[in-house]
């Protein structure tokens, strides 16, 4: 490191190698997590039964369906970089890191698709 | 050659106490991957078996929650399912509310020593006896 700007001098350091996208993402699906998790399970609470008969016919709302769908969106995408931030401080070995890393980002988007998928399936009259 | 040096090592990398910043801190992260990877796996299993039909519906309560009284795997499934359900209610509430406090001091307010442990301990114990009260509710209050 010799010539560069100050900016330049410290770019691409840390464990990430990058720094406040990152970090923003972060807090955005937070607050959407706060929002849409107090939401579901309040609502879960206050449903009068937990059968499949009193679920479907919740869930298939479009009124639920939709905030569901966000909720598993925002989820993942808050769980992709809370696992991806564990991998980075805990997993020493670049080899390794890179399989982990991969793996949560599989994980991450695997789980959203496929909740998203369930929950469009119940929407548009899934199995009874 | 000189003295050894009279000034303290502490803090060191072996050398700490434990404090409610740390503690908070340490639960943040345990909670939040703990939630990722039971909490979303439970959630995706949950959501499939609704979509699946009240056959795989009825498979996820009884190994979660009520198996036949002589099935003793399924009763051993259901003591892991309750310890998950009741370990995820608090991680989540605990989660919460590190996660508002990490939003009070992403403006910069809230790092002095005695607010910042106050608001620590708060939380912990605030988390530990809304997840005691909610689960009392569910199991007694409501039944």
């Amino acid at each position: 490191m010799s010539n560069g700007t100050e900016l330049g001098k410290v770019r691409g350091l840390g464990a990430a190698k990058e720094g406040t996208h990152h970090w923003i993402t972060q807090r955005m699906t937070a607050v959407s997590n706060l929002l849409l998790a107090v939401w579901l399970f309040a609502s879960l609470l206050l449903l009068p039964s937990l059968d499949h008969w009193a679920v479907t016919g919740w869930l298939a709302q479009p009124s639920v369906a939709i905030p569901m769908i966000l909720f598993l969106i925002s989820v993942f995408s808050h769980l992709r970089l809370g696992l991806q931030v564990l991998v980075e401080d805990y997993v020493h070995d670049e080899g390794l890191k890179f399989v982990s890393l991969m793996f949560v980002n599989f994980y991450a988007i695997v789980g959203t698709v496929f909740g998203i998928y369930c929950v469009v399936r119940i929407s548009f009259g899934g199995a009874l | 050659m000189a003295q050894p040096s009279q000034r303290p090592l502490s803090p060191h990398i072996t050398i700490w106490k434990w404090g409610p910043h740390m503690l908070v801190s340490i639960l943040h992260r345990a909670t939040g991957d703990g939630m990722a990877i039971l909490g979303g796996l439970l959630l995706l299993w949950w959501l499939y078996a609704v979509s699946a039909g009240s056959e795989a519906y009825g498979i996820f309560q009884y190994y979660v929650w009520h198996a036949a009284t002589g099935d003793v795997w399924g009763l051993v499934a259901n003591i892991i399912g309750k310890i998950v359900l009741i370990g995820l209610s608090w991680a989540f509430i605990q989660h919460m509310f590190s996660g508002l406090r990490h939003f009070v001091m992403d403006i910069g307010a809230g790092y002095e020593l005695n607010a910042n442990k106050r608001w620590s301990v708060a939380i912990t114990a605030v988390s530990v006896v809304l997840t005691a009260a909610l689960w009392a509710w569910l199991l007694v209050g409501r039944a």
